[in-house]
Formats: structure tokens, C-alpha cells, sequence
């Protein structure tokens, strides 16, 4: 299994605040699943923990890629190890070149996994080549690191870095929000052109709409804190047609 | 402690710890302008923990008849640049060593010992050396900087008259554990003239720095310092600029370790349409590390423009002050004046101290002043960490970007790439 999570429980650091409940996912290789779930009901806190944020705390539960138990490895050893989270809300770096970033992270996994680093030459031909997929300006990428960007540009920035680093379990954190509808058919072609059969995905969104790009195979519910109900990509129609009430008033 | 016995204690300090001194045998111009120089330490009195600009930072081992020995320290890496092509000028424990350094003969400047031009009965420098100082004590006595023209034991005169196709690099180096260093130079840059001083090293166990730059109208001049890496040394420099009517004074120091570092900077604008760029950076680590810089710029003329950026990168325990004023004198319209200071605070126990002030006489200006105090963003650092880069690089990346703000103060690409690759080698070999 290549993302496996069992009876995940973890609450805040700083609160007595449960947010997970006991969440079971499994991903396998290939595979685009979908969460959806009302707001607040966890799964950004999924996501975090999974990548390795501060300010939580595991309470029960398993968290393992490709066998590795997560939880014990610190965030970098998580992105080495081939996890990456498209944030819901990406971070300004005043000061730090997105280039500098970009290739700091590349040579930080591949060293940290004993591949040899790319060279300047190679590393410009690759983010060029990705950029123009993504129809990111050149001018975008001389500037720190998400500043000044739109909130479509951020999250084009997002998917330009999972192209680049070519993660093997993705996870994206409504990185449908805030695009408009071009937008969102580069970043979905961006997606699709990543998909194969060793890598996963977890595809976090409250709309049908990016799942319409994007087919999942699967697609989980969330709620309080938990899966609460899981099937195939009908599950996605059945929330944009009703929202959740039927669901949840069935599983409750 | 009232008022007068407080005057009372100064005035006693300072003559005893001027009651052995002797200053330095001089030609007739110079003798009077130590002598000037010294009624100027004995009225003001030396610096005091009470002094309204010393009262984050203690100056008795600075102004202490003897030095505190200093550990010799080798900094095993390539002299400074070394990859540009420089006029050197040498000086080991504050003494002019002319072996060492280049021949003195360069087309566009003069430059003179001050010694020898301290002989002559007539030379240009009288109207600069002291002079500058003195009238740097109008709003705040610099009593340090006073003695330091009282003392200088050594130093160059350089006249800039025109564009010399290299950069003049003071380049000073230590022998000796116990070394008190006075050096006081004198730079006059003539009408449309324009230079590049380079400055580098500890110099001594402790040095005194004194520097007069006059800045003649439509001229330049460009002052990049790094001040060395020796743990236990202690530095006090001044810097006294007079701009003239579209004159250009830029300089950038960098500072590295030192238990005591004071930088002050007094600049005075005094032609329309000058601009003046005062900026500094410091990475400090331990309790027994302290930096301070005292900028003062004076906008005395119209159209002016004057910035002061200054980063401090503080961990375990260092501490960083920042004193910085803008006075903006009445009839000196359309000033433009920034000043910005802030410090990255490594860790809980690192402090920071700030003294933002503005006094303004005119009201068509635009003056702004900030200061502020922060740790590494956590969310940049998770950020980062979660795209594979270490803590410590991570740190490390956004420390240098803290610090790059500052570093884009200084106008030669080439030597901010060289001062960023400094940055980045402590910054490695002292990581957490
Ligand atoms: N650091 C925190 N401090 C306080 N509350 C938190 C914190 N992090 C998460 N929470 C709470 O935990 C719950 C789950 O938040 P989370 O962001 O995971 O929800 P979500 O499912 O991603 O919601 P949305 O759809 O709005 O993005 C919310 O009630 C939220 O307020
Ligand atoms: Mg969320």
C-alpha cells in the first residue's frame, strides 16, 4: 500500500481540541482518490499531519508510505521520502528566489536519497519546460517565493514544485479554490500529466467541478474528524446535487 | 545619581585616564587639531552608562586606558577580496605597513600617510581632519570619536580628483594579542570625483577607527567595510561624511563576532539634491557578543535623500543595538528619509534594542522610520522543510534572506556576492 493511515487521532498541541477521530484511508499506487467534507471538519488537518506541521498531536493511529511509518520522520525526511502537499493556502517567502527555492528543494531530496544533484543547466531546462506547461510567466519564477502572486498563481506555483520534485504520493489541499476556469484545466492537465502507476494521489476539494478534470477512483467523505463514508466518483455528484445532510443523516 | 555629581564623576574619570596621555608628535596644522581635539574629550567628558546614546551599551572598555587582550584568530579562508583588482593599503596592529602593501602611485588620487602629511606646514587635510568630527558633536557629544582625532598614531589622506580605476582597499590585520589600534583617516573627494574605499579585518584587540569623508559636489563616494571575525576583539569606528549639492556617500558594513562592536555613522547633507545610504548587517552568536550602531544624518540642504537599512542576525543570547536619527533641519524641503532597522532574533535569549528617532523643521518632507524584532516565520520554515530542505538550511535560507534586504544596498554586484557567500559560511558553521 503505498499511503496507508489507520485509526488516525490527533489532537491540538496547545488545546484540548480532538480533530481527528479515528481516520482510515489507504491509497494505492495509480490511484486518484478524492476527499470532500464540510468545513472544519479536518481534512487540511489530514494533510498537515501527514506532511509533518507542528502544533499537533498524535493520540492513536498509524500513518505509513510505502511501509515507512511517517509520524517519526521529520517534514523533510517526509518530502525526501516522496510526500508532497499542495498547501491550501501557499506561503510568502520574502527574500528567497522561487528559482533558489525550487532548486534547493530538488538537490535537498535527491541528496537526502543519495541521487546526485541536478546541475544548473539541467535544473533551468526542467522548471522552463514545466513553467510553459503551467503557463507560468518566466517573470513569476525571478520573484521570492509566492509574493505579490495571485491566488490562482500560488496555486499554479503549488503544481509547477509537485512537477519539479515528481513526488510519489500527492496530496492537494483545495488547490482548486481560487482558480478560474482556464486555470483550472492547466493545473488538472498538470495533474493528469503526473498520474502513472506508481504514484498516488489524495485530492482534497469541495467541488465536483475540479473531479470532473480529474476522475477519481475513489472518493471519501469526511466528517467530524472521520471517513464517514466512502465510493466511487458518483459519491462527488451525489454531494454537488444534495450537499451533505443525506449523507451524514444516513451514516449518523 | 544627581546631575552634578554625576558631571562631577565624568569630569574625574576623564582626567585621569587622559592625566598619562601624550599625543602623538605632529607637524604644526595636525598638533593643533589634536589639541582641538583633545578640549573637545576633556569639555564632553568620556562616555558614561548614563549618556543618553550609551545607555544600551557599556563603553568603558573602550574608552579604558588599556585594551582587553583579544585571542589571535585565523580565519582560514581566502583574504577578502582577493579576486578584485585593489589598491592595498596595510596596516597590522594600527601601524602602516608599507612592505605589505601596493605602491601608493594611482592616476585620480593622491594618497599620503598621515604623518607625512601631518609634516608639512600646508596641507589640504587641516580643513578636514577634526573638522568633520567636531561639528559631528552639534546635537550629541561623540566624545570617542574626539579622542580617537586626539590619538591616531596612524592613518592615509587621500584625495580623490578623479575616477581611479581601482578601489582602495584598507586592509587591517593583527600580530599582536594585546594590540590598542587608533587609526584615523581623512578622504577629500573632489568636485565629480568619485571612489570606492574598501575596508576589512579586526585590526587590533581593540580599534579605534576615524574617518572623515568630504563629498564634494557632484561626487561619490562608496564605503563597503567588513569588520573582522576575531571573537574577543573590540571595535569603535566613526564615520563622519559631509555631502555636497548632488554628491553621492554610500557604505555597507558587515560584522561578523567581536565581543564589542560600536559603529557610529554621523552624516551631514549639506547641497541640494544629495543622497546618502547608510546600511549595516551583523550575525552575532553568544551572550558575549554586542553590535551597536548610532547613525545620525543631518538634512541640511533641498531634494536630499537619505536610507538607513540595518539587519541584525542575533542567536544565544547576542545582542544588537540600533540608535538612529534623522534630523531634518528647517528649509531642507522635499527630504526623503528612511531608516529601517530590524533584528532576527535566533533564539528567546538574543535582544535587540532600538532608538528610532525624527526631528523635523520642515514640513514639505517625507520621512519614515521602522524597526522591529522577529524570530524565523515558522510557516516559511515548515514551508520549506515540507519541499525536502532541511531545518538547517531551511534557517539558514531565510536567515540570508532577512539579511538580503541590506546586502541590496550595496551598489557593486560583485562585492554584495562576495559578502552573501561570507554570510552564507557562517551562517553554515554556526548552525544550531
Ligand atoms: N491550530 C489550530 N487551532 C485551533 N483550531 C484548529 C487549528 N487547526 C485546526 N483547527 C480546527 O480544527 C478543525 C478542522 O480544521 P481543518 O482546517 O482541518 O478543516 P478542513 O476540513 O480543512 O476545513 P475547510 O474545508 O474549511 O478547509 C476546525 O474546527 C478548525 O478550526
Ligand atoms: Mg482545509
Amino acid at each position: 500500500m503505498l499511503l496507508d493511515i489507520k485509526g488516525l487521532e490527533v489532537k491540538l498541541e496547545e488545546e484540548d481540541k480532538q480533530i481527528l477521530k479515528g481516520v482510515d484511508l489507504e491509497v494505492e499506487a495509480g490511484k486518484v482518490h478524492a476527499i470532500m467534507g464540510p468545513n472544519g471538519s479536518g481534512k487540511s488537518t489530514l494533510s498537515y499531519v501527514l506532511s509533518g506541521r507542528d502544533g499537533y498531536e498524535v493520540t492513536g493511529g498509524s500513518a505509513r508510505l510505502d511501509g515507512v511509518d511517517l509520524l517519526e520522520l521529520e517534514p523533510e525526511e517526509r518530502a525526501a521520502a516522496g510526500l508532497f502537499l499542495a498547501f491550501q493556502y501557499p506561503v510568502e517567502i520574502p527574500g528567497v528566489g522561487n528559482m533558489t527555492f525550487l532548486r534547493t528543494s530538488l538537490n535537498a531530496q535527491k541528496k537526502a536519497r543519495g541521487e546526485p544533484e541536478v546541475s544548473s543547466a539541467d535544473f533551468l531546462k526542467l522548471v522552463r519546460e514545466k513553467a510553459k506547461s503551467l503557463q507560468i510567466d518566466p517573470d513569476m519564477l525571478k520573484r521570492p517565493v509566492n509574493m505579490g502572486f495571485s491566488g490562482g498563481e500560488k496555486k499554479r506555483n503549488e503544481i509547477l514544485q509537485m512537477a519539479i520534485l515528481e513526488p510519489r504520493m500527492c496530496i492537494l489541499d483545495e488547490t482548486d479554490s481560487g482558480l478560474d476556469v482556464d486555470a483550472m484545466k492547466l493545473v488538472s492537465d498538470g495533474v493528469n500529466a503526473l498520474r502513472d502507476a506508481g504514484r498516488g494521489f489524495l485530492v482534497i476539494t469541495h467541488y465536483q467541478r475540479l473531479l470532473n478534470h480529474i476522475t477519481p477512483d475513489v472518493v471519501h467523505i469526511m466528517s467530524d474528524g472521520r471517513i464517514v463514508k466512502t465510493g466511487g466518483p458518483e459519491l462527488a455528484l451525489e454531494v454537488e446535487e444534495n450537499g451533505y445532510g443525506d449523507i451524514l443523516g444516513e451514516v449518523a | 545619581m544627581a546631575k552634578a555629581a554625576l558631571k562631577q564623576q565624568k569630569t574625574d574619570a576623564t582626567e585621569a585616564r587622559l592625566a598619562g596621555l601624550r599625543l602623538p608628535e605632529s607637524g604644526a596644522w595636525l598638533r593643533e587639531a589634536r589639541e582641538a581635539a583633545l578640549g573637545r574629550v576633556q569639555a564632553m567628558g568620556l562616555p558614561h552608562r548614563r549618556d543618553e546614546y550609551w545607555r544600551f551599551t557599556d563603553p568603558t572598555s573602550l574608552s579604558a586606558a588599556e585594551p582587553a587582550p583579544a585571542a589571535l584568530f585565523d580565519p582560514q579562508e581566502a583574504p577578502l577580496f582577493d579576486s578584485v583588482d585593489r589598491l592595498r593599503l596595510v596596516f597590522v596592529d594600527g601601524v602602516f605597513d608599507a612592505e605589505a602593501s601596493d605602491d601608493l602611485a594611482l592616476e585620480g588620487i593622491e594618497i599620503e600617510r598621515l604623518a607625512e602629511a601631518g609634516a608639512k606646514d600646508i596641507h589640504w587635510a587641516r580643513d578636514v581632519y577634526g573638522r568633520l568630527e567636531a561639528q559631528g558633536h552639534e546635537k550629541t557629544d561623540r566624545p570617542l570619536a574626539a579622542l580617537n582625532s586626539a590619538t591616531a598614531t596612524d592613518g592615509v589622506v587621500i584625495r580623490v580628483t578623479g575616477t581611479p580605476a581601482k578601489p582602495v582597499h584598507l586592509v587591517y590585520e593583527r600580530a599582536s594579542e594585546r594590540a590598542d589600534a587608533v587609526l584615523h583617516h581623512v578622504v577629500k573627494v573632489e568636485q565629480g570625483a568619485s571612489v570606492t574605499l574598501l575596508e576589512t579585518g579586526p585590526g587590533a584587540a581593540r580599534l579605534s577607527t576615524g574617518l572623515e569623508v568630504d563629498v564634494a559636489d557632484g561626487a561619490a563616494c562608496h564605503l563597503v567595510r567588513v569588520q573582522g571575525r576575531d571573537h574577543e576583539r573590540r571595535a569603535e569606528t566613526s564615520v563622519f561624511a559631509r555631502l555636497g549639492t548632488e554628491s553621492t556617500f554610500k557604505t555597507f558594513t558587515l560584522t561578523f563576532n567581536g565581543v564589542l562592536t560600536r559603529n557610529e555613522c554621523v552624516v551631514e547633507l549639506t547641497g541640494d539634491d544629495a543622497v546618502a545610504h547608510i546600511a549595516g548587517a551583523c550575525l552575532g552568536a553568544g551572550k558575549d557578543f554586542h553590535h551597536d550602531d548610532t547613525v545620525f544624518v543631518t538634512h541640511d540642504a533641498v531634494d536630499c535623500e537619505s536610507r538607513q537599512v540595518f539587519k541584525k542576525v542575533l542567536r544565544n543570547a547576542a545582542t544588537g543595538v540600533f540608535q538612529g536619527k534623522i534630523l531634518v533641519r528647517k528649509g531642507a524641503q522635499k527630504t526623503d528619509g528612511y531608516q529601517i532597522s530590524q533584528s532576527l532574533l535566533l533564539d528567546d535569549d538574543a535582544q535587540f534594542l532600538a532608538k528610532p528617532e525624527l526631528e523635523i523643521y520642515a514640513d514639505d518632507v517625507a520621512c519614515s522610520h521602522g524597526s522591529t524584532s522577529g524570530a524565523i516565520d515558522p510557516e516559511a520554515l515548515f514551508y520549506l522543510r515540507s519541499r525536502g530542505v532541511g531545518e538547517v538550511e531551511a534557517t539558514n535560507l531565510l536567515t540570508l534572506a532577512f539579511v538580503a534586504e541590506a546586502l541590496e544596498e550595496i551598489e557593486d554586484e560583485a562585492y554584495a556576492d562576495e559578502l552573501r557567500e561570507r554570510l552564507a559560511g557562517w551562517l553554515e558553521r554556526h548552525a544550531a
